[in-house]
């Protein structure tokens, strides 16, 4: 089976400046694979190619190298374009439509015809949330309704693989939510998503797999849990009614004690300080446990230390 | 072909919710005020006078709804990015292009259907109250169905400016579009007279120049044939059948460009 996006050495430069026009490499050298049915999350800061990239599997751009195909064929084939959905970052449709005239126009496009398109745009304006919303014209939409109209009109052919460039952008925690809940579906439909996003707690929650693009390369890329599960940055425990005395015996064996409300203290521990240890020592000095929680790096601390080892030093 | 009438459609549709009605009701409005004041000033010319401004302004609001919505609805779409959204479709950018240009055909014609119903309109009413002695001094009778001919043509001409201005806007900005397609217009008006520059100066260079634009900038002329419509004169079939075949040839090389130009942009 051929992975659903491929890409060898894609690479993109804009010609930048008035007078002097020199070459500005978006993307650089980008090798990817997303297999069937993966939920990708393509992470990185503003600027650092995401979505060049997407434009390019799109094919609004043209690469100045490299290679790309999606579903086995090569970008722009019209009929992989027919299996496939796409939300472009802040999209834009048409101010005088309503929502039922675009999504039936972009149904149509596929072919559709008929019932068929009737009963498929009631399904996406439901699915997105915004049944009620049908007969209103676009420019009447706030920018969240526009943003589910975004995400209707990608899912209006049911595809196989659907890019999102920053689908969360411009929604409330609601409409978020939902957006989630909705790439989970797709995802237990079997739908491959491939979804741009700086959002990381979204990434870290919904994709099987990440890649994180900094300077227009691909600096990361893996399971979520490969990169952060098992690097452990520390203990946080709590306790309740520590001495004074206790508290000065343990300076120097916890990294900072923060008192806390009710008379509880959060003891912060280096990752081999041993906490077992530890409670049962407090324990026998009268404190009481409350809680033991192990501090994880996060998608967010691994995000950033890639980045940060991208950009160039500055002297 | 089914693709490109869905573009189509959907540019009509856009376009009657946009501007294009408010053109209509000036135009309207302009006709309907000329004609009672021209009314009130002229003895016996009023009627021939009437029929040239209601051309006349029927070509200029044309010209401006070809222009500016011939513009706005490519730049924009690319603009506002709406065309990322319509490329990631099963759809080539050719198609993209000729649904564009059909959808605008189609708001020029309905367009300038409305109008020319509201110009007849007004040369009905024109004829309903004037006597007998001024409609005997008039060349042609108020309700000439050869009128139909420089509308016809008027069509023609504005088609011709529509792949003008989807052309220039395929690569250049709304602002500079809009003066190319304009000055072309112009241009075009007075393109005979570059066929006969050699008369007018001596420089060699300056005659090359003429000769080469005289061939490149549309020839709009004969697309004009208010005059001979409103004096009541003959016009020939075979020229405007040559006419309407050269505003054919010049509207698909224009569309080509255009779909060639489109086909390599890169939409960042």
């Amino acid at each position: 089976m051929s992975a659903a996006i491929e890409t060898e050495g894609l690479t993109k430069d804009f010609l930048v400046g008035f007078w002097r026009r020199r070459p500005h490499r978006a993307v650089d050298a980008l090798t990817l694979s997303v297999e069937p049915g993966e939920v990708f999350g393509f992470l990185g800061p503003n600027g650092a190619g995401k979505s060049t990239t997407l434009k390019l599997l799109m094919q609004l751009i043209y690469p100045t190298s490299g290679t790309a195909t999606i579903l086995g064929k090569p970008v722009g084939d019209v009929g992989v374009k027919k299996r496939i959905g796409f939300l472009a970052e802040n999209p834009y449709y048409y101010d005088y439509l309503t929502a039922e005239e675009v999504l039936s126009y972009f149904a149509r496009l596929f072919g559709y015809s008929g019932a068929d398109v009737t009963s498929r745009v009631s399904r996406v304006l439901e699915d997105v949330g915004i049944p009620h919303y049908r007969k209103t014209k676009l420019r009447a939409l706030s920018k969240g309704n526009l943003q589910r109209v975004g995400l209707a009109q990608a899912l209006i052919n049911d595809p196989e693989l659907i890019f999102l460039d920053e689908p969360m952008s411009g929604l409330d925690p609601i409409g978020r939510s939902q957006v989630r809940d909705l790439i989970l579906n797709l995802r237990q439909r079997g739908c491959t998503v491939f979804f741009s996003s700086h959002i990381l707690s979204d990434a870290e929650s919904l994709c099987s797999r990440v890649g994180i693009m900094a300077q227009g390369r691909l600096v990361a890329s893996g399971r979520v849990s490969d990169m952060i599960a098992f690097e452990l940055k520390g203990w946080e425990l709590v306790v309740a009614g520590l001495s004074d005395e206790i508290s000065q015996r343990l300076q120097s064996r916890v990294r900072a004690i923060t008192p806390l409300k009710h008379g509880r203290f959060m003891l912060d521990l280096a990752p081999d300080a041993q906490p077992e240890q530890l409670i049962a020592e407090l324990r026998g000095a009268g404190a009481d446990l409350v809680s033991l929680n192990p501090v994880r790096e996060t998608l967010e601390d691994y995000f950033v230390k890639q980045v940060a080892a991208a950009e160039p030093r500055k002297s | 072909m089914r693709t490109i009438w869905l573009i189509a459609g959907a540019v009509f549709k856009e376009s009657v919710r946009d501007r294009v009605p408010y053109a209509m009701v000036v135009f309207a409005v302009l006709l309907i005020a000329a004609s009672y004041l021209i009314g009130q000033l002229t003895a016996g010319q009023d009627m021939k006078t009437i029929k040239d401004i209601g051309l006349a302004a029927l070509s200029i609001f044309g010209l401006f709804i070809a222009v500016f919505i011939g513009i706005g609805l490519v730049s924009k779409e690319v603009e506002k990015k709406s065309v990322f959204g319509l490329l990631s479709k099963p759809l080539s950018r050719t198609q993209f292009i000729l649904g564009k240009y059909t959808g605008l055909v189609m708001t020029l014609a309905v367009n300038l259907g409305v109008m020319t119903i509201a110009y007849y309109g007004i040369l009905f009413y024109m004829n309903l109250t004037a006597s007998a002695g001024a409609r005997s001094v008039w060349p042609s009778p108020a309700m000439d169905p050869r009128l139909l001919i420089a509308i016809g043509l008027i069509f023609a001409e504005l088609m011709l400016v529509t792949a003008l201005a989807l052309f220039f806007s395929t690569f250049s900005s709304p602002l500079l579009s809009t003066l190319l397609t304009i000055g072309l217009w112009v241009a075009g008006h007075f393109n005979a007279d570059l066929r006969n520059f050699e008369n007018v100066v001596s420089s060699p260079v300056a005659i090359a120049i003429a000769r080469g634009l005289y061939y490149v900038v549309p020839n709009l002329s004969p697309f004009d044939v208010k005059a001979e419509i409103v004096y009541g004169m003959p016009i020939s079939m075979r020229t405007l059948a040559f006419t309407l075949l050269y505003a054919a040839v010049y509207i698909t090389l224009l569309l080509s460009a255009a779909v060639a130009i489109f086909r390599r942009r890169d939409f960042k």
